[in-house]
This record gives C-alpha cells, structure tokens and sequence, in this order.
C-alpha cells in the first residue's frame, strides 16, 4: 500500500503549488499514471479521499488517466502500444526495445482559485 | 483555457461557448462581477509525483560515487533469501561492504550481517511497505560508508511497493526463490522489469518443487530482453561466486 506515500508527496506538491500561486484551494487534479507505474487507480483514490481532509486539496476531484505501455523500436523505430506485457516489436520482432510510456506517476494539472 | 473567466475549457472549444449551459452563463456572470472569484485558474504541471523522493536519490547516489562505492537495492518476497545472500558474500565475496536493512520490525536482520564482521544499519519502517531515498540517505548517516567498494540496501520484503521508489542504487537485484514458484515474475511485472539481475534462490530445492528455471528464464527475458540471470544455493559456494564474479564485473565496468 504505497499508494499513501505517494499521495503524501501528491498533496505535498498541490499545496506549493497553490501557494505559489496564491490559490487558497484546489478544485481538480489531473493525474497520469502508467500501467506499469505499479499503483492501483482504486488504492490512489482511496488513500488521496483519506489524507486530502484539512489540505488545500479538501473537496478536490481526482482525475485519472491511465496510460497504457508504449515501446519504441530501437531497429526500426516501429511505436507499439502493448496489449500483453511482452517486450518485443510488433513490426520486426527486435527484442532492442524501450518503453516510452506507461512506467511513469506524473502530475500533469491543476484547477484553483 | 477560457479567456474570459479562466474556467478550464480547452481553447478548442472555445467556439462552443454559446452553447454553454444556463449554469454556466450563470457562473460566468457571477464570475465576472465578482473579482475574487476572477482567480480562478487552470495550471499545466507535468511533473512526477515522486520528484522529491528522485530528487533525493540522485543525491544519494552522489554520495556513494563520491566514495567510489557501487551501490546495489535487493529487492524480492518476504524470505526469498536477501539476508541469507548477504551472509554467504560476508564469507566469499573478495570486496569489502556493508548493508543498509529495511525492515518493518525488528534489528534481526542487520544483527545477522554484524554478527559476519559486517557493518550494517537497521532502518526499522513502522508501517512503510518499501524503503524510499529519505529513509536511505538517512541510514548512510548511521553508516561509514568509507573504504567500502559496494553498499547494500536490502529493501523491505515486498514485491509491489518498492519497484516505485529509486533509492539511490545504481543496480537492482530481484530475488525470486523455488518455493514461490516461477509465475510471481510474471505475476509482479513492474517489480521484475526494475532488475538488473534476476537471482533464482534456493535452487538446491529444485527436486521437491515444480518450478521450472527455463519457464522463469523466458518470462522474465519477456519483461526485460536484456536482463541477466543466475541461479544461487547459498549451500553452493560456486553459486554464490558467480554473484561475486557479476557484482565485480559491473564495478569493472563503472570504473
């Protein structure tokens, strides 16, 4: 249950955000998450309804966008959105691949006022 | 963004304000004629969640390039055989280190490597399901890491939580032994793709568990084309010296 920690760390860049922004409260959070991040949208939402009380995130939507694995052909550069976990082009079969998406935690918006 | 009351619609849909609905011409107005609700904004961030915590590994690993010290997270189930591993390199390996344990309860594990002549600190995590930087640059305050060649962090037992934490580690070796069998690679991909090496423990278990090395072997190279695998019995010292012979080519190979 990590999902708590990183919530933590969530709330923590919301509230300077806000501060910096002279926001006294935020309203709605977009986040992105990859499938492979290793967090589970349900535990996060969970945890973010358990610590936002009494933060300037108190009555904020949390919004989640799943981002689904990318990997890029290193031999061909063929861009493959993977369905399985099977690290391998789908266009020449090269194992040479790397993930260009779906790995990552990122914040991506806020809505204040 | 809207120009006018800086609601979050997209200037693609800017063209779409006369469709607005009555609530939110409505909105608008009360917006417009109150200035302190003008505040009212949309900021574009695109930052990771988890930067502190990146921001503090980077450090860490400073810290130990600083002191030439390659440093190695060990990362797997509760009782795969991280501690068992480390115990067997106090007596083989030709290098000198030392171990940062997590741990929810207890000093155990840190006591067994001292009682090698190893020096090792405990960071006891309470409720914390993986170690993270913070906690790591703070064991290195407890731990000369001076004269060391390699640092171990054994990371709590967990297949899930700590994958998503960089600790500071320029390597991570995931444990999966016998017992458990050889579908948890499969089964905890984010924590499997995260390995350098993938160790299969306790193999001199082999005969009395369906556990097929060559089914392991496959899926974690369909994880990670790339990543390297040895098979260890910490009751087979040349085992045990193939993760010496791997620890020391990749110190080779930073130089």
């Amino acid at each position: 249950m990590h999902e708590y920690s990183i919530v933590q760390a969530l709330l923590t860049q919301c509230e300077e955000h806000a501060a910096s922004n002279d926001a006294t409260r935020i309203t709605r959070i977009e986040v992105k998450i990859g499938r492979l991040s290793g967090v589970e949208p349900h535990l996060l939402h969970m945890a973010f309804d358990t610590f936002k009380e009494q933060t300037v995130c108190d009555g904020a939507e949390l919004v989640l966008e799943i981002q689904s694995v990318v990997i890029t052909c290193k031999a061909c550069n063929a861009v493959t959105t993977l369905e399985e976990l099977h690290y391998r082009c789908s266009q020449c079969g090269s194992l040479e691949v790397e993930m260009s998406e779906g790995d990552g935690m990122y914040l991506m918006r806020l809505e204040m006022e | 963004m809207c120009k006018d009351c800086g609601c979050s619609i997209t200037p693609d849909h800017h063209h779409d304000h006369h469709h607005h609905s009555h609530d939110h011409h409505h909105a608008h107005e009360n917006l417009h004629h109150n200035p302190q609700l003008n505040d009212k904004k949309t900021i574009e961030i695109i930052t990771k969640i988890l930067d502190k915590n990146d921001h503090q590994a980077a450090h860490n690993r400073e810290h130990f390039e600083e002191h030439g010290v390659l440093a190695i997270n060990l990362m797997s189930s509760p009782g795969s055989g991280k501690t068992a591993l480390l115990e067997r390199l106090a007596d083989l390996a030709d290098f000198r280190f030392v171990v940062i344990e997590g741990d929810l309860e207890t000093s155990r594990d840190a006591e067994r490597i001292r009682a090698k002549g190893i020096a090792a600190h405990q960071i006891q995590t309470g409720t914390a399901c993986h170690l993270d930087a913070f906690m790591v640059h703070e064991g290195l305050h407890h731990l000369p890491i001076e004269g060391a060649a390699v640092c171990f962090i054994e990371n709590v037992g967990n297949l899930v939580c700590p994958a998503s934490y960089d600790v500071g580690a320029h390597l991570n070796i995931v444990l999966v032994s016998v017992p458990e069998g050889e579908d948890k690679i499969e089964k905890y991909p984010v924590m499997f793709r995260t390995a350098d090496l993938v160790l299969i423990t306790k193999t001199d278990l082999l005969p009395y568990f369906d556990f097929s090395v060559e089914r392991a072997k496959a899926a974690a190279r369909a994880l990670k084309p790339g990543v390297d695998i040895l098979e260890l019995s910490t009751k087979d010292d040349e085992s045990v010296m193939r993760v010496v012979e791997w620890i020391n080519f990749k110190r080779k190979m930073r130089g």
